[in-house]
């Protein structure tokens, strides 16, 4: 079988599902919009810091600030893109079409962190630029040093998130029960592990706390992390490449 | 008895049912027919009062279903197997029924017996299979043992055990003087079925007769006449006499005849007067299914067309003919006539005609091309021969 | 050509299909029955690689299914009306199915035509009414113009129309040399499609044989006649030593006779017969006697006649 049909195949469903332009264009919407706010937010409240504060702000990070919520469309859109399948019984047929399950997973994986990349790359730099424009005189330039990577950083980092979506859907199999685990673990359990001291020293290894670092290009000023922006973002990687290995071994293994 | 008196229902400007007056009588089991988007889901549902009527009027027992006093103890009705709270538990779905129209709780586990769901009342519905569901709905219906019972598609699903079940159930029922009034897309399984029949096309009344009419009506029986293999010309000398005692004589594939035009007795009185030996004399009457589809031609939503299939261009696989006829029923053609023009008599019967519906562009070609078959086809399927599926039980009227 | 081989599938303790053996061939319409839960839904997942096998072998045209290039082109299957996205078009549920597997495009409008869903290509599937979904799962199934066809259940949600239409074309199918498989419940729709049938109940083989000889096997097959003269083709037919059954209506019954045995009695003693039709039990029937034992739900259908009174009697009286 050629990958390449597949992979077409892919594409075909990918584009004819509603979902996939709500779910991304909520994560771009969310993203930059939330990012403005913050970003405005920020430059008001400048002057009132303290010295600290205002030697470690890092402009770049603060335009990023809508992640937070827009990579929750990101797990939406790498959920939907696998369950669907199950939840809709099209499962059966794929397979039936695509009998390699291998092949079938990697085109579909394939296809949809293409588009992930695509969207993320486009929203970042949209992001980046806007946030910076609301931030007036405290911004940053693109030219400035770490800034590009972390701007790329930031649609590495929607595509990631939407892959390891991607991975968890593909064990479970079932879109409600993913996104039962994966909604909240992103928006509050990660967070919350990572800023209460006594978890911070683990906290700081889940995928999104540690792929995050790639978006900083100030460090902040009692900083211990022992891996850079790129480590973190490896960390990331690592926790993705679990989560697609499990999925792919779930489908493997069972019966469709 | 269900009534209903120049029912019309309009969505917009569609008339989904137009001006339908017919009677569903106790005793009987009543068959309602229609192709898909004949009305016949929307006049089930205006008789349950689940919808308003644009004009006319549907009663049970003389009363419109909202004014029935205790509606559920009187009138029981299977829907949608599916329309049931899927966490619920069998016996909790039908406990709050039973509750709502006041009926002991012990009847539930009775209507749980009746259907077979004993073992899994305690199991949440959504985890039943189509054919599960379909009788949880059967045994909500029969909860309040009322006088009036309607089921739409009721063995939808159901295994051949379940499919036997029902319909014996359906004829008890009926045996015991209340009305059943069923909708179903299985003609086979009409036939055997019911003994009424109200068939609807486009929401409106095409017939409203006993099934024995209705195929007597809307189809031609024949008999199907076997002279002893060994001598071929007995065969020939008895076409000859049949065809000019005014019989139409056709040959069949194994070799017999199928004549019509002529009673039984009359065959076998020429046999005897042109000393041919019988080897075989049946009646046969055409199948529920074929009068229903020569009543409702024209009537349909979706068709098919033939496979083109230009796109592959794979040869012949070996062994196939591209101009075979259909080994079908003779008719209608596989590939259905389109509906007439709006506005005329849509349903108009065509007798013996329905060969050459209008291929789509070009002639039928390529393997599932096949032309559509000549009505008079010989064909090892035409009738159910031995393995009849029982139409064929009716008396000939012709033998006395 | 489809081969199974010893074919068995275990979910924990339970067997769903246990050691099947059997093959369906080319040319002829094989009837696949029986009860619910009997296993035909996991034997057909197993067929088409979905469900892997505890023990044993399928084989598609001699091969493991994993290892068809491009299957869609060698085995079309219409499992359930419901196996596809509901918020995909009709038009790109195919499409994707096609580009798969190399198909090309026009192919797509083509089996849209066939099926008759031209009209609604582009509206999304989960609008579509059981029937519609049906014919779309069809349409998947020819997509590749397969020699081999599996259909479960393909009249579910038909009206007439459509299931005469499905009926005449898996006739076609197999009359032009390709395998069609196809269970169903209904037996007096298979009775009309079928030619071969493999039955099977809890999971074991219980027959694989012709209709024609499942019915001869499984139930009573008799002549019945009628005549003007009863009386004495009773007395020829007795003293030649065929064994009569005398019905209430006036008909005669020799039970598993040759008619061609009866019509040659009557000639020779010049009796005039006005029937001598040979009767045979139903699909259905047959069905019933062979698979009596191998039922999941049984509803109270012992006494069906008296049985409604009776339970409707019961709690009247104390209401």
């Amino acid at each position: 079988m050629a990958t390449g049909q597949v992979i077409r195949s892919e594409w075909t469903k990918i584009r004819s599902v509603a979902s996939t332009v709500w779910t991304l264009s909520l994560a771009v919407v969310v993203t930059i919009a939330l990012g403005m706010l913050i970003s405005l937010l920020s430059k008001n409240e400048f002057d009132n810091m303290d010295r600290a504060d205002q030697l470690s702000f890092d402009p770049t990070f603060i335009s990023f600030a809508g992640m937070s919520l827009g990579q929750l469309a990101m797990i939406v859109f790498g959920v939907l893109v696998v369950s669907n399948e199950y939840s809709t019984g099209m499962i059966r047929t794929s397979l039936a079409a695509v009998p390699q399950r291998g092949s079938f997973l990697f085109s579909k994986i394939t296809v949809a962190t293409g588009l992930a990349l695509l969207v993320g790359l486009v929203t970042s730099f949209v992001t980046f630029f806007l946030g910076q424009a609301m931030l007036g005189e405290h911004g940053a330039y693109i030219g400035d040093e770490g800034v590009l990577r972390a701007v790329i950083g930031g649609g590495l980092y929607m595509t990631l998130i939407a892959m390891f979506s991607m991975g968890v859907a593909a064990m479970l199999r079932s879109p409600m029960l993913s996104l039962g685990i994966l909604m909240p673990f992103f928006f509050l359990v990660s967070n919350i592990l990572g800023n209460v001291p006594a978890t911070k020293k683990i906290g700081r290894y889940l995928p999104d706390q540690a792929g995050s670092k790639i978006m900083q290009v100030v460090t902040p000023v009692d900083n211990d992390t022992p891996y850079g922006p790129w480590g973190g973002l490896g960390i990331m990687m690592l926790w993705v490449i679990a989560a697609l290995a499990g999925g792919f071994v779930v489908l493997k293994r069972r019966d469709a | 008895m269900i009534e209903a008196v120049g029912l019309t229902k309009r969505y917009g400007d569609k008339t989904a049912v137009y001006n339908l007056s017919f009677q569903v009588r106790p005793g009987s089991v009543t068959g309602f027919l229609g192709p898909n988007g004949s009305g016949k889901s929307t006049t089930m549902r205006m008789i349950l009062g689940l919808d308003n009527p644009s004009s006319g009027q549907v009663t049970i027992g003389g009363y419109p279903y909202r004014k029935l006093p205790n509606a559920p103890r009187q009138v029981g009705a299977l829907l949608d197997a599916k329309a049931v709270h899927g966490g619920r538990t069998a016996r909790n779905h039908l406990l709050s029924l039973a509750q709502l129209s006041g009926i002991p709780d012990r009847r539930v586990d009775e209507v749980l017996g009746v259907v077979g769901l004993q073992d899994v009342a305690r199991k949440r519905s959504k985890g039943f299979s189509l054919g599960m569901g379909q009788r949880l709905g059967i045994a909500a219906a029969l909860l309040g043992d009322p006088q009036v019972l309607l089921f739409d598609e009721p063995v939808n699903g159901l295994d051949p055990e379940g499919i036997l079940w029902v319909r014996n159930l359906m004829k008890s029922l009926a045996a015991e003087g209340r009305t059943v009034f069923v909708s179903s897309h299985l003609m086979s399984e009409m036939a055997l079925t019911a003994d009424h029949l109200i068939v609807i096309g486009r929401g409106q009344l095409l017939a409203d007769m006993s099934v024995q009419d209705f195929i007597a009506a809307n189809s031609a029986g024949f008999a199907r006449v076997r002279t002893p293999d060994t001598e071929p010309q007995l065969r020939e000398k008895l076409s000859t006499a049949l065809a000019e005692a005014g019989g139409h004589v056709l040959p069949e594939q194994d070799g017999a005849l199928r004549v019509t035009g002529l009673p039984l007795p009359r065959i076998s009185d020429i046999a005897h007067e042109t000393d041919v030996r019988l080897w075989e004399l049946s009646p046969h009457q055409a199948s529920l299914e074929e009068a229903y589809m020569r009543m409702t031609q024209g009537a349909v939503d979706y068709r098919s067309t033939v496979d083109q299939k230009a796109g592959l261009q794979q040869p012949l696989p070996p062994g196939a003919q591209p101009q075979m006829p259909v080994p079908g029923q003779g008719q209608p053609g596989w590939y259905a006539p389109p509906p007439p023009q709006q506005g005329g008599q849509p349903f108009a019967m065509p007798q013996g005609q329905p060969g050459q519906p209008a291929q789509p562009s070009g002639p039928p070609q390529g393997p599932y091309g096949a032309p559509v078959a000549p009505a008079a086809a010989p064909n090892p399927y035409a009738q159910p021969a031995p393995a009849a599926p029982a139409v064929d039980t009716t008396k000939p009227k012709d033998a006395r | 050509m489809i081969e199974l081989e010893g074919l068995t599938k275990r979910y924990g303790e339970k067997m769903a299909v246990n050691n099947l053996t059997f093959t369906v061939r080319p040319g002829i319409v094989t009837g696949f029955l029986g009860p619910n839960g009997a296993g035909k839904s996991t034997t057909m997942r197993m067929m088409l690689g979905l469900d892997r096998p505890t023990a044993g072998d399928v084989r598609i045209d001699g091969k493991h299914y994993d290892q068809l290039k491009d299957p869609l082109k060698y085995i079309g299957a219409l499992l359930d009306a419901k196996a596809m996205h509901g918020g995909r078009s009709a038009y790109n549920h195919l499409l994707c199915l096609a580009q798969s597997n190399g198909i090309p495009k026009k192919r797509v409008q083509e089996v849209l035509d066939t099926v008759g869903l031209t009209p609604v290509a582009r509206k999304k599937a989960k609008g579509f009414s059981l029937g519609m979904g049906q014919r779309l799962g069809i349409a998947g199934a020819l997509l590749g113009d397969p020699r081999i066809l599996m259909f479960d259940e393909p009249v579910n949600g038909l009206d007439p129309e459509g299931i005469h239409w499905i009926r005449n074309l898996m006739k076609s199918l197999a009359a032009q040399g390709r395998t069609v498989f196809v269970s169903s419940h209904l037996m007096s729709e298979m009775a009309l499609t079928a030619d071969h049938l493999v039955v099977i109940g809890q999971g074991r083989l219980l027959a694989d044989t012709s209709m024609a000889d499942f019915i001869a096997q499984n139930s009573r097959s008799y002549v019945r006649i009628r005549t003007p003269h009863r009386e004495r083709l009773l007395d020829v037919l007795q003293r030649a030593g065929v064994t009569v059954v005398q019905t209430g209506n006036g008909t005669l019954e020799v039970d598993g006779g040759k008619s061609e045995r009866i019509g040659e009695l009557a000639a020779q003693h010049r009796i005039v017969l006005h029937e001598l039709s040979p009767q045979q039990a139903s699909l259905e029937e047959a069905f019933m006697q062979l698979t009596a034992e191998s039922v999941e739900y049984h509803a109270h259908s012992e006494a069906p006649p008296e049985q409604p009174r009776a339970w409707g009697d019961g709690w009247r009286k104390e209401s």
